[in-house]
Order: structure tokens, then sequence, then C-alpha cells
């Protein structure tokens, strides 16, 4: 049961977009279709979903036995992460160059996106195990996909709309997500979360 | 490049807040106090101006094909000494930061710099720019967090005014995400209106505005 409030608070209490901040460069930057926004939440799902995984294992077999932890954690993720991303990206083009041509545009900007590295070091200080880190990683990137999803719907719609000069770009579409943040802000505090 | 006009680059021309939409992360998730604003700003300032004096210095040995990955490790090494100074002399900025500290590694300003101006540019040069670019940060996030500091909460850099708190018209919104986003927006836009109305004035060609929108986008 504490598995499904996991889940439910990754994707929609803690949302990491709208109510966490974490990963705000994409959700602006790359939403202004439908499928590259679909495109850019699978790849940082996935992604976060092995970073989660692996930054756990490192913490706690290399980091945390030989007291690094206090000043490495920051500098070994962030490396792990940028590795990762690299190799993820090297595997997918030989396995599967349709999926590679899918995602492919997306996989080296996820390294300097900070919901990524925010993932991996949220999971230690709330001390998470292994398989709640997983978890925690998959939905929060399943989270993000959804918001980001749910704006590029909206920017959709407010290219045909008639919008004062200055307003026009980055301006309303912020104005959109705090609408967005709003109502998900009706979650906060479901379950206890 | 002249000095003076790196500065102006900087703080004003391309505001790494409202002109170049770069770190947007901290921009909205600490921006709650003013305090918090100046404490963020100050941390970047510093990250800014190490990584950009250190890749600077580093430029012609750096190999082109791992040059990523080499800025982002500098800029950890830089990140981690802020952590852990924080930690020790101001334990409740440190605490009010929070996970917003040690993500000022992928903070997208500083690898912005590191790769378009300080690879490319003298040491001194690169450290006017890492002080301009990160105080043009923290003037804007400052102003931001004066805004939603004094609508939400009713004070001003933790100072309470006393008649706004009491008559109770403080609205809790702008201390929630939703404001910050709301906040954000609405900066932005009156920061396009200011310089629409600026350029109208200098006539400037229509050429100079599309590389503007154009790096704006980028």
């Amino acid at each position: 049961m504490s598995y499904l409030f996991l889940i439910i608070g990754a994707i929609f209490v803690n949302n990491f977009v709208l109510s966490q901040f974490l990963g705000i460069c994409p959700f602006i930057g790359v939403s202004k279709k439908t499928d590259t926004a679909l495109g850019m939440g699978l790849a940082v799902t996935f992604v976060m979903g092995l970073a989660s995984v692996f930054t756990y294992m490192i913490n706690k077999y290399v980091l945390v036995p030989l007291g690094l932890d206090a000043f490495l954690q920051t500098i070994a993720f962030i490396l792990i992460i940028a590795g990762l991303v690299q190799s993820v990206e090297i595997v997918i083009k030989k396995v599967s160059p349709a999926l590679y041509s899918a995602l492919g545009v997306y996989l080296p900007l996820i390294t300097t996106n900070c919901a990524v590295l925010g993932v991996a070091l949220l999971n230690i200080t709330k001390s998470y195990n292994l398989l709640q880190s997983f978890l925690n990683g998959v939905f929060s990137g399943v989270g993000f996909t959804l918001a980001i999803l749910l704006l590029a719907g909206i920017r959709e719609r407010l290219r045909d709309s008639d919008i004062p000069e200055h307003f026009q770009g980055f301006p309303i579409t912020l104005i959109a997500a705090s609408i967005m943040s709003m109502a998900f802000g009706a979650f906060s505090g479901m379950f206890g979360i | 490049m002249k000095k003076l006009e790196i500065v102006k680059n900087g703080v004003l021309t391309q505001n790494p807040t409202f002109r170049l939409v770069l770190g947007t992360c901290p921009t909205l998730a600490i921006t709650t106090t003013a305090m918090n604003g100046i404490a963020m700003g100050g941390a970047v300032i510093f990250v800014l101006l190490c990584s950009n004096m250190m890749v600077s210095l580093l430029r012609n040995v750096i190999p082109d094909k791992v040059r990523i990955p080499a800025y982002v490790l500098i800029i950890a090494t830089f990140v981690t000494v802020v952590e852990m100074v924080m930690r020790k002399y101001m334990y409740s900025l440190y605490q009010s930061l929070g996970l917003f500290l040690p993500l000022i590694v992928v903070n997208c300003i500083i690898l912005a710099r590191a790769d378009a101006f300080a690879s490319v540019n003298k040491i001194f040069d690169s450290a006017i720019d890492g002080v301009s670019m990160g105080l043009g940060f923290t003037l804007s996030i400052t102003t931001i967090g004066i805004i939603r500091e004094f609508f939400g909460s009713g004070s001003f850099f933790g100072m309470e005014i006393t008649p706004l708190v009491n008559s109770g018209i403080t609205m809790t919104i702008f201390i929630l995400p939703a404001g910050g986003f709301l906040v954000y927006g609405f900066m932005m836009a009156l920061i396009n209106y200011l310089v629409g109305r600026k350029d109208k004035k200098n006539s400037k060609s229509s050429e100079e505005k599309e590389i503007e929108i154009a790096e704006v986008n980028e």
C-alpha cells in the first residue's frame, strides 16, 4: 500500500514540474508540440529510472563505506548521470534505430535536466530503499511527462489565439503553467503525502 | 570586447533570467523570500566566477570532444565548495535553499557561459562576464523574491509590514508554486513591453531584433 501512495505522490501530489520546480527548462523549452513533448517525457522517464538505481548503488556500496558521501555526492552523481546518458545513447543507436530517431535528439539535453540529478539526491535525503528509489524515479518521470504533455496541448491551442503582443512566447506559457500548477495544487495534502 | 560592454550585456541586454530564459528552476523555486534570492544569487556568482576563470585557463587544454563533461566536473567542484561553506557558516540559508544548492551544478546559465564565453575568451574578460551574468541573475531573482514575499507573506526582507498583515489582504497564492509561475510570466511581459518601447525609440533595424529573438529562443 505504501508503494501505491509513493506512486500517486510522485505523479500528482509532488509533481516534479508543477510543485517542486524541477526540470523547468525542458518543460518550457521543449513543449511547443505534443509529439516532441512526449518524446522528451519518455526519454526523461527512462533516464530517471536508470539514474535512480545507479546512484543508489554507488551511494550505498561505494560512497558511504568510504565515508565520501558528504562531499563527493554531487560530483559523483552528475558524472554517473552524464555517463549513463552517453551510454544509453550509444546502446539505443545500435539496438533500436527507430527508438533512437524518436528519442535521440533529447538525450544529450537530459544531462543538464535538474529533474534527473534532483531525483537522485531526493532519494538519498528521503532514505528510500532500492525499490522505492526506482519507483520514485520512474513515476516522477511519468509526472514530468504528464505535465509537459498537458502544457504542449495548451500551447498548440494558444498558437491560434489572439494574445497581447508582449505576452507572446514565454510569458503566456508561464501563465498557463501557473494555472496548471493551481489545478495540481488541489492534490496537495491528499493521503497525507 | 570592451569591459563595460560585457557588464551591460550580462546585467541588461542578455539578462539570463528575462532575456535568455536560463536557470528557470531556481528562479521559480527559491524566490518565496527576497533573502533566498540574494543567497542563491551569491552562490551562483561565486560558482560562475570560479568556473569561468577555470574554463578560460584550461581552454587550450580541454579536448573539444569531452568539453561538456569537463566543464560539468569543474562546476560540480565549485558547487561542492559553496555547499560545504554554507552548511558550516550559514546553516539556516543552507536549509531554506535545500535541494537547489547542489542543483546549481545543472543550472544552465553556468554551463552556457562556460561553453559560449569562457571557452573562447581570456581569463580577465571571462571573470567579468561571470560576475555580471551572476549579478543579472541575482537582481532578477531578488526582484521576483521581493514581489512574492511582499504579496504572499506581507514582509520585506523578513521584516513584517504590520498594516499589511493585520488587514489580512496577503495572498498565499504568491508563495505557492502557482504564484511563482505567475509573477515570472508577468515580469517577463513587462520587460518585453519596456524593451519594445525602447526599441521603437531607437528605431532599431528589424534584422537586429530578429537576432535577439533567435537568441532568446535558444
